[in-house]
């Protein structure tokens, strides 16, 4: 409707990360060709990566939201800090790659290009405030994760799964392109905040159109973030990808999908948050039912943290499905740490991983406190903190989501929640136990490497740090979200 | 804040007595040697006994307020403060846990030789999580230390308990997980309907609809039940107790199962006395239930240290009892009785440890004829069975005769099957005792060049005597150690008697035809 706003060099202003992250990659493609030893690829990566952040803390404080692009482009409090968690996101991952993918023979400058390109995607998701940008956000995020997965190109399991990865996301891309193209031809628009004003306007809030509009775009980011009944592919792409793809995968993509999810269905459909509610409290459910109950039965680790990750994804969703600001916040507040824990778990699975040796058996961990108790105990560390025990980050998550919940007057899936949480321990437990009250069978070696340790670390440090004071982290996520502390 | 009495010291020794274990856990970290990690756990044990002693001292007894208060922002946003402090219900408690720490280490001194460190800085942790929920006023600094507190008791028990340790150990913290889940939900219902705050004091003045009494009630029992535990979800406590190492069935025994009942008193009985009341019948007959059960269950063990695991069941049904007949002499009998069973049963999986040491069984039948081997033995264990079964002169009775008396006083029956079970304690006890060391000797541990089994060595008889000595102690002069309680108690009796529906016992029966 206001079609005649003019784009300019001021516009250019809000997507300066975007741009960086997207240049950074170019130069790595570029470096790729004149230097030998990838590691220096990964840290000029590492370098962009930080330049990018710098950028967007320098964002950061302005405290109005900017638009740009004819309001296409919005950069607010809300897409900061999922920005921050996409870096963080692709700096660990970074981290933990450099040894591995080496291991693995599959250490290509591209690898480190098509990371930084993903996380683009992604940034452009959190601040799309029209579908179209959205779309376009998504899909470079997504054809960078489509060719990541398949990149250990030699070994079977990873084509299956770069393949099952595409068809089903090109799936999904139709839902949404659907969903978008309904939405549309309804009110006549694509962006978010004119969506809301069309359904006011022209009263068809109640309109069947907008239901299944509303329930394509569910759908299709149903796909990202893996909730069933739409989580097929998740525990066969963790399984195949590359596990530092893993990592990444987990994380990003379904922190961009809940970024999305949340400004979609809080600003263009927020006038139908009773419809949009009665679909993703069942979701909710069933995903935190499968997501725990079939965990329990996976004896391969990637496949085990794949289904903890569905299992995840519903307990997040919670926060949505309270509707209102602060439950999105403790939606934010979870992926933050969920960041941690999970890259943290992840990175400890690739520790295992040697010339040679696989190491995704959870039988592969028997005995692993005996002969590495340091990586035994941040394992444990982390899988506490998934389980959601104090004084871990895990529980200040669930508890955040679980007081939003609440406080929005659903105490009854607070309570299924609980159980499912209380289901889910069982598996996480069983590594521990593994690890710890099992004799070892066979000398396992740990591949370590300073960036790798550097990760751990951090993962660690942040998962006790955020459990004991909490504040640090809700200050901000408070802040950047609703605006006040 | 007219019910808190700041810190009189000049030092913040609340923090001091609970974060110290940590330091030393953290310390423990850096070093290698195992005996210089055995005597730094020990040196920092004792330290936080000795660190903690000026509040006994220092600890006003005639008024019901928090003591020794200290408080000051933790998670602003949410309206959570690190607030901790003391009254009479908890001040004993503490003491109870940091001298059962010591005698830990001690016992462990040398049945501990797989993963030294990481042993001690299980025990430095549970330690500092034990001392964590007696002192917290906060719902969410006490959830905090709650389930922290899971973590290294399941690794005590699945990492150096006994065969079927992992089983046990899994059990353990499953059960308790689910129901301090459920309580986690109970305390966010409770943040906003106690106007979003946590403060433990607040929530306790403030006043909640009845029905929602009722579920937070619930709520609050699935955590505390399991924990005490009480009859129906009482299952893992017997194979938990049995498979720990010596040190971890201390502490279970000792501290541990004595948060839930602690739990009942400082939170479901001041914040929803309206519920508390509706629910007296149910948990008596529980609690009989538990008494007499557990006391029959104890007739057909065979296994020496699972014998004592029943009989937890059956004194902590004691203990509920007495808490719920919602008395005087039935809260402050409860919590004297706490303690007593933390020393005798404590002391009793101490020489239980000790003797599996030297015989590598706890079969009952392989024993016999062990008061002629180790006479010291004999004559110690003596001494805690009596106290077990309720002797005049030991604190069994004391806490025994105050439990009777107020179930007397609640409900004639009541009094009258909790008799029962007093003697069909001494029953269990008395064969036990005789299995053990009268009857004839077992050939194998007779010829001595077999199995030499020596008597007690000093430092198990220094582990010893303060527990024996407690049982003298509060058996002949309990004084010293009600004189602490009672004006908290009267307090938490005022408590339940000032209810918004009091005497409204119509809108009660309302509720119940309701749902029925």
């Amino acid at each position: 409707m206001n079609a005649e706003a003019v784009i300019g060099i001021a516009d250019i202003r809000p997507i300066v990360p975007e741009l960086t992250l997207i240049f950074a990659g170019l130069i790595l493609m570029m470096l790729d060709l004149i230097v030998k030893r990838k590691e220096i690829v990964a840290v000029v990566g590492i370098a962009g990566a930080l330049v990018a952040l710098f950028g967007t803390y320098k964002l950061y404080g302005i405290t109005v939201d900017q638009v740009a692009f004819a309001r296409m482009f919005v950069l607010d409090g809300y897409a900061s800090f999922f920005k921050l968690i996409f870096y963080l996101n692709l700096i660990l991952t970074i981290c933990i790659s450099i040894k591995y993918m080496v291991i693995e023979k599959a250490s290509f400058g591209e690898y480190y290009a098509l990371l930084m390109f993903s996380t683009a995607g992604m940034m452009i998701m959190a601040s799309a405030s029209d579908l179209i940008v959205l779309y376009l956000g998504l899909e470079l995020m997504a054809l960078s994760t489509y060719i990541l997965t398949g990149l250990m190109r030699k070994q079977p399991r990873s084509n299956e799964a770069a393949l099952k990865y595409f068809f089903l996301g090109a799936f999904s891309s139709a839902f949404l392109l659907y969903g978008i193209s309904l939405t549309y031809g309804l009110t006549g628009t694509t962006n978010l905040k004119e969506i809301a004003t069309a359904f006011h306007t022209l009263s068809i809030t109640g309109d069947p159109i907008a239901y299944l509009g509303l329930i394509f775009i569910i759908v299709a980011f149903g796909f990202k973030i893996a909730l069933v009944p739409f989580h097929m592919w998740a525990p066969d792409v963790y399984e195949g990808a590359p596990t530092s793809i893993t990592a990444f995968m987990s994380v990003g993509p379904k922190a961009a999908g809940f970024a999305v999810l949340g400004r979609v269905l809080f600003e263009a459909f927020g006038s139908m948050q009773v419809e949009w509610g009665a679909v993703l409290i069942p979701m909710a459910v069933i995903t935190m039912a499968v997501g725990s109950i079939i965990a329990l039965a996976q004896t391969n680790i990637k496949r085990m943290l794949a289904y903890s990750s569905i299992a995840h994804a519903g307990y997040m969703l919670l926060g949505i499905i309270a509707g209102t600001q602060a439950g999105l916040t403790s939606t934010a507040n979870y992926l933050m740490i969920y960041t941690f824990m999970n890259i943290g778990a992840f990175g400890i699975v690739i520790m295992l991983r040697s010339e040679g040796f696989q190491g995704e058996n959870l039988d592969d961990y028997k005995g692993l406190a005996k002969s590495h108790p340091l990586a035994s105990a941040l394992m444990l560390i982390f899988m506490f903190s998934l389980t959601g025990i104090p004084p871990t980050a895990g529980f200040i998550g669930k508890f955040y989501v679980f007081m939003e919940l609440i406080n929005a007057g659903y105490t009854y899936l607070a309570i299924i929640a609980v159980v499912f949480s209380a289901i889910s321990a069982f598996f996480y437990l069983r590594i521990i136990m593994y690890m710890y009250m099992k004799d070892p069978e066979g000398e396992v070696v740990l591949t370590t490497s300073p960036s790798l340790s550097i990760a751990l670390a951090v993962s660690a440090m942040m998962v006790l740090i955020i459990g004991v004071f909490p504040s640090i982290l809700l200050n901000l996520v408070r802040y950047s979200i609703l605006g006040t502390y | 804040m007219e019910d808190i009495i700041l810190n009189q010291l000049s030092y913040s020794i609340l923090s001091w007595t609970v974060f110290l274990p940590v330091i030393g856990a953290v310390l423990l970290l850096f070093m290698r040697s195992a005996n210089l990690i055995r005597w730094t756990t020990l040196g920092v044990t004792i330290a936080t006994f000795f660190i903690s002693l000026p509040i006994l001292s220092n600890f006003d007894k005639s008024t019901y307020k928090m003591q020794f208060v200290e408080k000051s922002d933790w998670i602003p946003s949410w309206g959570i403060n690190y607030f901790i402090g003391i009254d009479g219900i908890s001040v004993l408690f503490i003491f109870l846990t940091t001298i059962l720490s010591i005698l830990c280490v001690l016992v462990s001194w040398k049945s501990i030789e797989n993963k030294t460190k990481e042993f001690h800085i299980a025990i430095l942790t549970m330690e500092a999580g034990m001392l964590g929920v007696f002192v917290a006023l906060d719902f969410f600094l006490f959830y905090l230390f709650w389930e922290a507190m899971l973590i290294p008791m399941f690794l005590l028990i699945g990492v150096w308990g006994g065969k079927n340790r992992v089983y046990a150990a899994i059990k353990f913290f499953l059960y308790t997980l689910v129901g301090s889940l459920l309580m986690l939900v109970g305390i966010v219902v409770l943040y906003y309907a106690g106007g979003k705050t946590l403060d433990i004091l607040a929530l306790s003045r403030a006043q909640y609809p009845l029905q929602m009494q009722y579920w937070l009630f619930m709520a609050f029992f699935a955590a505390f039940a399991v924990k005490v535990p009480m009859f129906p979800v009482h299952t893992w406590l017997p194979d938990a107790h049995t498979e720990a190492p010596t040190a971890g069935s201390v502490i279970l025994a000792g501290v541990l199962i004595k948060m839930g009942a602690y739990g009942f008193l400082r939170f479901s009985m001041p914040m929803l006395p309206d519920a508390t009341k509706f629910f007296v019948g149910p948990i008596m007959v529980l609690s009989i239930v538990a008494i007499i059960y557990g006391a029959l269950v104890c007739f057909a063990q065979k296994d020496f240290k699972r014998l004592i695991a029943y009989s937890s069941v059956s004194h902590m049904g004691f203990v509920t009892l007495g808490l719920f007949a919602l008395n005087t002499q039935g809260i402050e009998g409860g919590i004297l009785q706490m303690l007593n069973h933390g020393i005798i049963t404590g002391a009793m999986f101490l020489m239980i440890g000790m003797i599996y040491e030297r015989t590598h069984t706890r079969v009952i039948a392989e024993y016999g004829g062990f008061a002629k081997l180790v006479p010291w033995y004999a004559g110690l264990f003596m001494i805690l069975t009596f106290a077990s079964v309720g002797l005049p002169g030991t604190n069994g009775f004391i806490g025994e005769f105050l439990i009777i008396f107020a179930a007397f006083k609640s409900k004639m029956i009541y009094g009258v099957l909790a008799t029962t079970g007093i003697i069909l304690g001494a029953g269990y006890m008395l064969w036990l005792y005789q299995r053990i060391f009268f009857q004839d000797a077992n050939p194998d541990y007779e010829a001595s060049g077999k199995h030499p089994v020596k008597d007690l060595e000093l430092r198990e008889v220094i582990a010893l005597v303060p527990l024996i000595i407690f049982i003298f102690w509060i058996g002949f002069h309990p004084n010293t150690f009600l004189e602490y309680m009672h004006a908290s108690v009267e307090h938490l009796i005022g408590q339940l008697n000032e209810t918004a529906y009091a005497g409204n016992e119509n809108m009660i029966a309302k509720y119940f035809m309701e749902i029925f």
